[in-house]
């Protein structure tokens, strides 16, 4: 087995604004099982962060525990990483972007780190609309422990055991939903033309962007019974509407199709397209608002009563104030401060008391 | 576009670029993988079979197959492919037993073979294990032809060129050495079923300016001058020389000059340094050997003093290129330019020359005086008699006078027995599987990463005192194995199977070289602009399959696919596999 991948890149492999190759934001050769969705997505992440001229330094990957928790060793090499505990990647996530708002956070979770252990930490990082983007990688199952059914199989999915699961599933995007999270998508590792736009937009998105992004485990859980395989995600989901992502400094030139339905900007002035499926009436981007979050929880809860996945951008709100903004944080990066700003004298320090008082 | 065929051999032929651009279609990885796993002898014998003179071509060969090689277009230079044949002659054990076994009871059919060179012998080498009776004529006092006339031993030692002419002589042809044929027609009065006529382009080309005639003593045809002294005939040269041309033979000529004397050599070319014929290696060794070459300039006059020759006046020009690209040399206009020099070596080109063969014996020629030759048969319009080498078509190489031979033999063994000429064997093909377990390959996947490595060189001092000193000294054994594993083994094709295919990206993701696309079906030139890297080279395949579940077709450009195995590595179903492809030119005999 290869562990290593030959130097060589294809000789005209394109350059962005930066002047970075695809190459320079690759990482490790991936250890996982040869076509995992896991492997997918990472190549995903590596395309929107290409496409968008991300300096690759100024990216910090957390991950937790889990096959898809390995994943950030296998993109973004030039990156900074932190693999945390089981469960507890949002946490880390919060401390660093306490400490450096600065820089851009992408965590990566799997159904069982964020489901189950991790529950508590998905909601409450949830709730204070960390500027972030977490993406959940979701194949139903517990991969790394043989392919025991995790918390987001639905009721009668069978994995490759083969019997079917009698627990009701957490639904992550309902519950991103309903907990406050201000961009949430739901994707499928084998759709990057609809995985693609959807983390640029994260990425973009000021505050807590949530991506749910079903990625078969072709070892455990690609079987004919079970609803996260390619087979079944491929014929029952169904996009609320293509998008595209027209970055700020692209605008002008951006090469992006008429006709789009709704047209929302986000914060640094970038762009989001959205386009009215043909024949489908009830899709998303034929709806008033992306911006409405009832409807987008009526939406996800009607599709899957009909048996069907709702793919694509489900919620965004362009105008999310982040966690620093609630807590009124200084603007930069705490290692900026310098001895004036962190030992204000004791003049302060007594205003401040007297200001109790 | 249509789902690619592949189980037309010329698709994946085309892939292995080495192979396909070699006119004999040696299979390259495949001695190049037995040269890294230290089996030279069979290394050698993959090259004999297909090219009949390893030994010389890995110190000789124009090399078509390195401009060609891959690995020169995903980094800078191509694997040195001609060198690591060398490696499998130098280091090959005694291979007398594995020779074809020439029957002693003939068949009947009597051939006779013009001249000695590298077409006739590859004829020769062919049908004497079918039982021809073969008559070899040359008027040179040993075989070899312009392998030994023409090219100095300190590119290729005697040694190494006897050991491979006399592996075919000593098949029971009967040679006529020193013997000029002087009528084609007397020779097909002797009664032979067919004739071979490898006799070269033996006529160097002369340069008739003012003074030629006066001048004529110092004055010598490159290629006369070279077999003259390959024969030993000439020893010595003036110590001031100019060698006029730009192809390989005046490389020839002027380091040969360096090596009889001459101290101050120069080569005069007509045309820019950049368009001259002679390959980049071979200028550099002769500008290694302080011989300077001096381009733009076209030579006006030979100039004598005295009845004797003391130099030569050149032209300044520059090279102009018209909108089609040709190209005419301009004269800059200034004075004319003076080279004192007491010789003049002149290898301007040769060409083809038959005063040999009567006007009236059915064998039609051209406007050019070249016989009419049929470019896959080899036949000439008199059904009995067939051409090959630089005879057949012009001044080529040893390569491609090895390819015409494979195929004249072809022919005249059809011919002579009855059977239609035109009919032509198809190659000999294999495609198999090189998966050994769940991850594992059967050939070394993993590439070295080195620069090409440069053969070293004889010390200069020693080898300008001595014509037969080798200069180029071969790869050691630990240089060769690194060179080898720089090989990307491109017979081991990606073969692709749509209905196993479960458009999990995997392979798309994994491809260093971004090669494989799973994208909507197109025309060919709006497919080759949507895939991941535009497929702009298009003298390289795109591989197209059928449809796939979703509608969509994977979509594989070839150009730069680097046979590393990735995308079967990481194919969950094993939708992508890696077979090798052997593609072997079928030959008249099977040895």
């Amino acid at each position: 087995m290869s562990y290593i991948r030959p130097e060589f890149r294809h000789p005209n492999s394109p350059a962005n604004e930066r002047g970075y190759t695809r190459k320079d934001y690759e990482g490790g050769l991936s250890t996982l099982c040869a076509g995992c969705g896991h492997d997918s997505v990472s190549a995903a992440i590596i395309d929107a962060c290409f496409e968008l001229s991300i300096e690759p330094h100024r990216v910090a990957k957390i991950s937790g525990i889990g096959c898809s928790s390995k994943t950030p060793t296998y993109f973004l090499g030039n990156s900074h990483g932190f693999n945390s505990v089981h469960g507890r990647m949002p946490s880390v996530a919060t401390g660093a972007n306490l400490a450096n708002r600065e820089m851009i956070y992408v965590g990566v979770s799997g159904d069982g780190d964020s489901a189950s252990i991790g529950l508590g930490q998905f909601a409450h990082v949830t709730r204070r609309n960390l500027n972030m983007l977490y993406v959940v990688e979701n194949n139903g199952c517990y991969g790394l422990t043989k392919g025991q059914d995790s918390a987001t199989a639905d009721i009668g999915s069978a994995s490759k055991k083969g019997a079917p699961n009698p627990y009701a599933p957490i639904d992550l995007c309902t519950l991103a939903l309903q907990l406050g999270a201000t961009y949430v998508g739901r994707s499928f590792s084998g759709d990057k033309a609809q995985l693609v736009p959807l983390i640029k937009g994260a990425l973009a998105h000021k505050g807590f962007a949530f991506l749910d992004v079903i990625s078969p485990c072709v070892t455990f859980n690609d079987s004919a019974k079970s609803t996260k395989a390619y087979d079944f995600v491929r014929e029952h989901a169904e996009a609320t509407g293509k998008m595209d992502f027209v970055p700020v400094k692209q605008e002008i030139t951006a090469d992006y199709e008429p006709g789009y339905t709704q047209e929302v900007t986000l914060h640094d002035g970038s762009v989001i397209h959205l386009y009215k499926q043909d024949g489908d009436i009830e899709n998303i981007a034929g709806r008033k608002s992306i911006r409405d979050r009832n409807e987008a929880l009526r939406q996800v809860q009607q599709y899957k009563t009909n048996g069907k996945i709702l793919t694509g951008l489900l919620y965004v709100d362009p105008d999310s104030q982040d966690f620093h903004n609630t807590l009124g944080t200084v603007s930069g990066a705490l290692r900026d401060l310098g001895e004036k700003e962190l030992c204000p004298g004791k003049q302060t320090l007594a205003d401040i008391n007297a200001s109790f008082r | 576009m249509k789902p690619t065929d592949t189980s037309n051999p010329e698709y994946f032929h085309r892939v292995v670029d080495c192979q396909h651009a070699c006119p004999a279609h040696t299979p390259v990885p495949e001695y190049i993988r037995l040269i890294a796993a230290e089996r030279y002898t069979d290394a050698y014998m993959v090259n004999w079979e297909s090219n009949v003179f390893p030994g010389v071509l890995g110190r000789t060969c124009d090399r078509p197959c390195e401009p060609a090689c891959r690995r020169g277009r995903v980094e800078d230079e191509p694997v040195a492919i001609c060198r690591l044949k060398r490696v499998a002659a130098d280091n090959k054990a005694d291979i007398s037993d594995r020779l074809p076994k020439i029957p002693t009871q003939k068949n009947g059919k009597r051939v006779a073979l013009v001249g000695a060179g590298p077409a006739a012998l590859t004829v020769a080498r062919d049908l004497a294990p079918l039982g021809y009776q073969l008559d070899l004529y040359d008027e040179q006092i040993k075989g070899g032809g312009f392998m030994r006339s023409q090219i100095p031993s300190f590119r290729l030692p005697e040694t190494v060129l006897d050991e491979e002419v006399n592996y075919i002589l000593n098949m029971g042809v009967v040679s006529q050495f020193d013997t000029y044929v002087e009528s084609l027609k007397d020779l097909l009065g002797q009664g032979y079923d067919a004739v071979f006529v490898g006799s070269g382009a033996p006529k160097g080309r002369d340069l008739n300016v003012p003074g030629r005639e006066a001048a004529d003593a110092s004055i010598h045809i490159g290629i006369d001058w070279l077999g003259s002294v390959a024969f030993e005939h000439t020893k010595k040269i003036g110590k001031r020389v100019i060698v006029l041309g730009g192809g390989n033979t005046a490389m020839d000529c002027c380091r040969t000059a360096r090596r009889l004397g001459g101290e101050e050599v120069k080569v005069i070319v007509r045309s820019p340094f950049a368009d001259m014929k002679a390959s980049p290696w071979e200028k550099d060794d002769a500008q290694t050997e302080d011989i300077p070459i001096i381009d733009n300039h076209v030579p006006l006059e030979f100039v004598l003093e005295n009845d004797k020759l003391v130099g030569m006046t050149f032209d300044r020009v520059v090279a102009e290129y018209n909108d089609a690209g040709k190209r005419s040399l301009v004269s800059t206009g200034e004075e004319p330019a003076f080279y004192a020099c007491d010789e003049v070596l002149i290898a301007i080109g040769q060409e083809n020359a038959f005063p040999w063969i009567e006007r009236d014996i059915d064998i039609a020629f051209d406007q050019w005086e070249m016989p009419e030759v049929d470019r896959i048969t080899f036949q000439s319009s008199n059904p009995k008699v067939f051409f090959g080498g630089d005879a057949a078509f012009g001044p080529e190489n040893i390569i491609t006078a090895v390819a015409h031979g494979h195929q004249a033999a072809i022919s005249i063994d059809s011919f002579c027995q009855g059977d239609n000429v035109a009919e032509r064997p198809l190659p000999g093909v294999t495609l198999v599987s090189q998966k050994m377990g769940i991850h594992e390959w059967s050939y070394d996947s993993s590439i070295e990463e080195d620069l090409r490595y440069k053969v070293p060189h004889a010390d200069k001092k020693s080898a300008l005192k001595d014509r037969r000193l080798e200069v180029e000294l071969g790869f050691d054994i630990a240089t060769a194995f690194k060179e080898a594993e720089r090989c990307l083994n491109c017979d081991v094709q990606t073969v692709f199977s749509e209905a196993l295919c479960i458009e999990c990206d995997a392979c798309m993701d994994i491809c260093p070289t971004d090669c494989i696309n799973f994208i909507d079906n197109d025309d060919e030139p709006a497919l080759r602009q949507s895939l991941r890297v535009p497929a702009d080279d298009l003298e390289q395949a795109i591989y197209v399959s059928d449809n796939l579940k979703t509608g969509r077709v994977m979509v594989k450009d070839e150009d730069v696919c680097l046979h590393c195995g990735l995308c079967a590595e990481r194919c969950p179903t094993a939708a992508w596999d890696m077979q090798k492809f052997l593609y072997q030119v079928t030959q008249a005999s099977v040895l």
